[in-house]
């Protein structure tokens, strides 16, 4: 079963089987971004640290950055949302993933939320 | 949201309309309801219904004192006519872009949010009667199908103004807006503003919001007070040359006339111009603009144009790189992006003229 957290970021992130991360951002994050125009992805290799600014999303009004919510090495990237950057807000924790990272310390994720504390965060937000 | 900030008197309507709220100069405004790209969408196919009651609806007794702080003919607007004009200082910058009617017992101006204090303090200081309204409506209602929506302002034609029943509700419409699209702007008691806006939504215009009023307006290449125009900006160098009445300008009897007048002689260094970019990046105020390595600019407004499905901007350029046509690169998280001068306004203007 895939274990999926969340950081403060609004992004989530899935630990696969293959021992890769799959990075993504929320259904909020999504909501409060609106219409999304653009997408700039991470290039292959790139090794972020984490809370680097490692992609861009554009609305029609304003860009956003998108953080490595942890340490660790971009290993693929989601053309798909490059394509029809609106995948994002149609399926915001599915096919509109952003990128596959294989992290420095797979035991970082203990440090990020699991969905009960993500619910629990957004609801201190309103 | 922040503290002492403002309401509209459609505030309620907003948020039972499920708005998303957003600080615009000082007032509580809906940023979107269903999404921007749909609201600007229903704008260009059916009709938007806005709530611009932010902007200062202010009354002017005399039409002469008023003129000699604007550059336009303000002696021959009509009763029931309506022109764009602007607020100038003495270096001929621009305080303030505004529309102003002839309602036949005073002159009506409508002024930018973010420049109301400033306006009025310009307007009494220069010893103005003027009466602020700032307590009435302002609706727009903007779209191919705005005529049929409201069939008592029908028999309008572009820039004609009117008082008007309305269901009931005594408006004052003016046929004009800021969106490139043939529509209205209807003020009303505060009271009534609500009332009047569940008419027209049920008559089936579309809730829009501020972000589709962004992207509506620069699609139509017109000017935003704060980013593309402001008091450190000539008329001309901004293309707003059409509002000066080269009568006036030829007898200089209005604020600002002098320094306009040696700045036509002068020529201008910059030159606002549109920018299509090529790829699905785009460029927001504050970008740089380069030619051939050197900057010669920057951008005042950036947005993702939903009707042409590509980023479009406006941005000063040097005055010889103004020609449609003319390869320019926007800087974008240090990146140049491809772009193009493009002839203004980006989308054709439907006008009911």
């Amino acid at each position: 079963m895939t274990e999926i957290f969340y950081s403060q970021d609004h992004e989530w992130i899935a630990l696969g089987a293959d021992g890769l991360a799959v990075i993504g951002i929320t259904g909020h994050a999504q909501e409060a971004l609106g219409d999304i125009v653009f997408v700039e992805l991470p290039e292959l290799g790139r090794a972020v640290a984490k809370g680097e600014a490692c992609a861009v999303v554009e609305s029609v009004k304003a860009a956003s950055d998108i953080y490595a919510p942890l340490a660790g090495t971009v290993a693929e990237t989601n053309q798909a949302i490059v394509d029809d950057p609106a995948l994002v807000n149609r399926a915001p924790e599915g096919e509109g993933w952003f990128f596959k990272m294989r992290l420095a310390d797979p035991a970082g994720v203990t440090g990020l939320m699991d969905r009960a504390a993500y619910d629990a965060f957004l609801g201190t937000l309103s | 949201m922040g503290v002492g900030l403002a309401r509209t008197p459609l505030d309620g309507l907003h948020r039972r309309l499920g708005a998303r709220m957003v600080d615009f100069a000082g007032y509580e405004m809906p940023l979107q309801y269903q999404g921007i790209i749909a609201e600007h969408k229903a704008c260009r196919t059916k009709a938007a219904l806005f709530d611009v009651s932010h902007m200062g609806q202010v009354e002017i007794a005399d039409p002469h004192a008023f003129a000699a702080l604007v550059p336009g003919d303000i002696a021959g607007l009509k009763p029931g006519r309506q022109r764009y004009t602007l607020l100038l200082n003495q270096a001929g910058g621009i305080i303030d872009d505004l529309m102003v009617a002839n309602v036949g017992a005073h002159l009506l101006a409508v002024l930018n949010a973010g420049r109301k204090a400033v306006d009025v303090a310009h307007l009494r200081g220069h010893g103005l009667d003027i009466t602020t309204c700032f307590d009435r409506a302002l609706l727009a209602l903007q779209g191919p199908q705005a005529a049929q929506m409201l069939p008592e302002a029908a028999h309008l034609r572009f820039m004609d103004a009117a008082m008007l029943s309305i269901e009931g509700i005594p408006c004052i419409v003016t046929r004009s807006g800021y969106t490139g699209e043939d529509g209205f702007e209807i003020g009303c008691a505060g009271a009534a503003g609500e009332a009047l806006a569940e008419l027209l939504l049920a008559r089936g215009a579309v809730p829009a919001g501020l972000g589709a009023r962004d992207s509506l307006r620069l699609e139509a290449g017109l000017c935003l007070y704060g980013n593309d125009i402001d008091e450190a900006t000539n008329p001309i160098a901004a293309g707003l040359g059409f509002a000066l009445s080269k009568k006036r300008l030829a007898a200089g009897d209005f604020l600002g006339a002098d320094a306009l007048r040696a700045a036509l002689a002068e020529g201008m260094a910059q030159k606002l111009v549109g920018i299509r970019l090529e790829g699905r990046a785009p460029a927001r105020a504050g970008a740089g603009i380069q030619h051939a390595g050197e900057t010669v600019g920057r951008v005042t407004s950036g947005v993702f144009s939903p009707s042409l499905n590509a980023p479009i901007a406006l941005g000063y350029v040097r005055a010889d790189l103004a020609e449609p046509g003319t390869a320019l690169d926007l800087i974008v998280r240090d990146k140049p992006l491809a772009g193009v001068v493009s002839p203004l306004p980006f989308l054709p203007h439907h006008y009911a003229r």
